[in-house]
This record gives structure tokens, C-alpha cells and sequence, in this order.
């Protein structure tokens, strides 16, 4: 048998939606782990990408981190992979991109209805915030993306087995979709 | 009858009848935003674009169909050039959709699945556009807005002239004809056309939003050339 195909994931500024999605391939993940074996990820909490076959990012870039995140992938992994709407445009978080971020920050930890010691979060060991969020490919370069907020556990197996089997990956008109 | 050809295929077309609508009429699907069969052409989004067996690009949507007239349509080379001007209308603008009240029956969508369209391919513009929430029951969320010119269209036609389109570039925006600029002073209602035209979530009536359920949308198992040759839309 072939030697595994390395994979990696992480998710930057997404809401690990695309994560649980992918696990939704249920049982599936038994054969999964028979083809490839998971490199960085928080499905097996290795803290650093080591060379890999397929990395796939969820979320968009909002901070410091994920910039830094994103390019240790690129530099990792022979294919990347932006899944989901948020690493795609920039997703939900990007609607703050028409509000300053100062105005953000106010409203979510000085002004909001209930806050207790109003204070804008500065601690040193939190990244900056970038002032917009940005999608992936406006980064690094990117291979393929896979639409959908999160795209369904059938896009994850289509698009992974389709690798593992050496065809240029392809979806159907009943997994593509944006929402 | 005269007939011209789309892809190999003879289509017949009565005189005086557009590319477009000679198509339409035969069962042949040419992408299209801004077309709409009761309104002028405006031939603005350029999604109809075929070639001429001389390799002239036309707009089937403004082109009067001519005599033995040789048409490509949906070639590979075409659908890349439609799939980049979708991408470019959805960098322009803002369009989330898991949080667009349209989602599902967006011809926007529609076409940009028809076209297989995995990613936004250029960076985002985040334009900043506004809202206008003050009619009671109509929404306008200019962040969606493709300037297809139907609603401007429709209001014209029912003789309201509600709505323009104004600026350039990035800068471009619908406007409402009303002294403060906003909806509620506009004449527009939730019954007029040019209220219920939008291809995408730009112009809402409300309280329609996400009646149908994720599996049962416009799009969610149709392709946009079967549910637009079968006479509905999402507008
Ligand atoms: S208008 Fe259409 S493309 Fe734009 S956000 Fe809404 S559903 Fe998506
Ligand atoms: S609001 Fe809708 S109908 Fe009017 S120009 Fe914009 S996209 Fe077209
Ligand atoms: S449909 Fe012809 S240019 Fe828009």
C-alpha cells in the first residue's frame, strides 16, 4: 500500500463550524484514518505543521496569528485548501470590515449592556487585530476552495477521496453552495 | 423560418426578436442578470455574452438575432469569462449569503453555481455601502446591490421612477427619489414591481424571507437554465 497522504487542518477566524462538519463524515473517518494521517491539527493537537500533503484552512485572517498560521501551512503543505465561506471572503467576521475597529472593540467590551471593569483587552500575549479581515487567498496562494457555510461532511469526503485517489477533485451541482 | 444556430442547434426566431429571446423561446439557456423578457434590454452585466462565427463577442440580451447567424454559447471558453464576471460582482460588492435573507433563491447564486464558481477569485473590494431600513415593509441592502437596473426598469414602467443609479466605480450606488433619500418617503409599495424584481437580496419585501426551508429553495437541486426555461426566477 501506498505510504498515507499527510493532512493537516486549523481554523483561523472561523467559528470551528467547518470542523464539525468535517466530522460529521461519521464512520466514514475509519476508513479516512486507514488513507491519511493527521500532521497539525486541533483534532490531534500537534501545535506545529511538519511537511504535508493537504492543508485545509477554515476561517478567514482577522489578527497577527493567523497570518503567521497561514503562512506555516503554505510552507508545509503541497496543497491548500480554503474551506468554507469565512476563509473564501472573508465570511462573518468581514461584516465588521464597514466598522472601524476601534468602534468594534467600544462597543464589545466598554459599551455593550452588562459589562463589568469596561476595558479594551491588551494583554501582550494576545495578536493584534488586523483592522480588516481578510479571506486566505489575499495571503498566500491557494489550490482549491470548497464553498459553504460550513460545506456538508459529503464535500469534505468527496473532495479528500477524490485526492487520495488521484483525480482533479470536482463537485457537483448538489455541493456547491454558498450558505 | 428564419433561423439562426446556438452551439449547432437551429433556433428560428421571429424579425425583430433579440439572440436572447429567439433562445429563451427555443429551450436554450444563455446565462443572463439584468435580462429580463418584460423589460428593455440594458445589456450591463455582460453575462450573455456569445460569439459570432467571426469571433465577435455579442450580448444575445441587446443582439437581434440575423440570418444564419453561427453562435456559440456554452463553450468552456465563455463559461470562464462568465464565471470571472460573477466573481467580479461578488467582489464588488458585499454578498454574505449564510446571513442573505435571499439565500436559495438568489439568481446570482443561481448563475454562480450554474457555473460551478468555487471561490470569489479576486480580492474583496468591502466596499462601504449602505442600508435603508426605513420603509415598513421593504428592505434595501445596497452591500448586495449588482446594478442590474430591473428595479429602475420596473419603477419606471409602473410610472413612479423610484429608483437611479449613481456614481462610478466604487463608488456607484442605487439611489431613491425621495427628498430625504430614503425609502419611506419614496413613493414605492410593497405590491410594485420594481419592489419584488431583485435577482438578489438587494430589494426585500419583508416578512418573505426564509419561508422555504434549506433542500426545498429555488436553487438548492435545480440548475438556474431548467428553473429559468420553466418560466420561474428568483426575482
Ligand atoms: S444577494 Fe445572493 S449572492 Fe448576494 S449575499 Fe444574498 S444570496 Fe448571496
Ligand atoms: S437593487 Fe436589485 S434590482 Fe435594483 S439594481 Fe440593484 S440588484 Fe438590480
Ligand atoms: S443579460 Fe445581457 S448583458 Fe445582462
Amino acid at each position: 500500500m501506498a505510504a498515507k497522504l499527510k493532512l493537516a487542518t486549523t481554523s483561523l477566524a472561523g467559528c470551528f463550524g467547518c470542523h464539525m462538519s468535517f466530522l460529521d463524515i461519521d464512520e466514514r473517518i475509519m476508513q479516512l484514518v486507514e488513507l491519511v494521517e493527521f500532521d497539525r491539527s486541533p483534532l490531534t493537537d500537534i501545535k506545529n505543521c511538519s511537511p504535508c500533503d493537504i492543508g485545509l484552512i477554515e476561517g478567514g485572517v482577522c489578527n497577527a496569528d493567523n497570518v503567521h498560521v497561514l503562512r506555516e501551512f503554505r510552507n508545509n503543505c503541497k496543497i491548500l485548501v480554503a474551506v468554507g465561506a469565512c476563509a473564501i471572503n472573508g465570511g462573518l467576521p468581514a461584516m465588521r470590515n464597514s466598522i472601524p475597529l476601534e468602534d468594534c472593540l467600544r462597543e464589545s467590551y466598554v459599551n455593550c449592556i452588562g459589562i463589568e471593569n469596561p476595558q479594551i483587552p491588551n494583554d501582550p500575549e494576545l495578536p493584534l487585530l488586523l483592522n480588516q479581515v481578510h479571506p486566505i487567498h489575499e495571503v498566500v496562494r491557494i489550490d482549491y476552495s470548497l464553498p459553504g457555510c460550513p460545506p456538508s461532511a459529503d464535500v469534505f469526503w468527496k473532495f479528500l477521496t477524490d485526492l487520495i485517489e488521484g483525480h482533479e477533485p470536482s463537485l457537483n451541482y448538489d455541493l456547491v453552495y454558498y450558505d | 423560418m428564419a433561423h439562426i444556430t446556438i452551439d449547432g442547434q437551429i433556433v428560428p426566431f421571429e424579425a425583430g426578436q433579440t439572440v436572447m429571446e429567439a433562445a429563451m423561446a427555443a429551450g436554450v439557456y444563455i446565462p443572463h442578470l439584468c435580462h429580463h423578457p418584460d423589460f428593455t434590454p440594458h445589456g450591463s452585466c455582460r453575462q450573455c455574452t456569445v460569439t459570432l462565427k467571426n469571433g465577435w463577442n455579442i450580448t444575445a440580451c441587446t443582439a437581434r438575432a440575423a440570418e444564419g447567424q453561427e453562435i456559440s454559447n456554452n463553450t468552456e471558453e465563455l463559461n470562464l469569462v462568465r464565471k470571472r464576471l460573477t466573481q467580479m460582482l461578488f467582489v464588488e460588492g458585499n454578498h454574505f449569503c449564510p446571513a442573505c435573507e435571499k439565500t436559495g433563491n438568489c439568481q446570482l447564486q443561481g448563475v454562480a453555481y450554474h457555473l460551478n464558481m468555487m471561490s470569489n477569485h479576486y480580492p474583496q473590494f468591502y466596499a462601504l455601502r449602505d442600508v435603508d431600513a426605513t420603509h415598513p415593509d421593504i428592505l434595501l441592502d445596497r452591500n448586495r446591490c449588482i446594478f442590474c437596473n430591473l428595479c429602475v426598469r420596473a419603477s419606471h414602467a409602473e410610472g413612479k421612477d423610484v429608483f437611479a443609479i449613481a456614481g462610478r466605480g466604487i463608488n456607484k450606488h442605487l439611489v431613491v427619489n425621495s427628498e430625504s433619500g430614503k425609502l419611506i418617503d419614496s413613493e414605492l409599495t410593497a405590491d410594485d414591481r420594481a419592489a419584488n424584481i431583485c435577482p438578489t437580496g438587494a430589494l426585500l419585501v419583508r416578512g418573505k424571507a426564509f419561508q422555504a426551508p434549506i433542500g426545498q429553495r429555488l436553487y438548492d437541486h435545480h440548475d438556474i437554465d431548467e428553473i429559468t426555461l420553466g418560466g420561474r426566477h428568483g426575482g
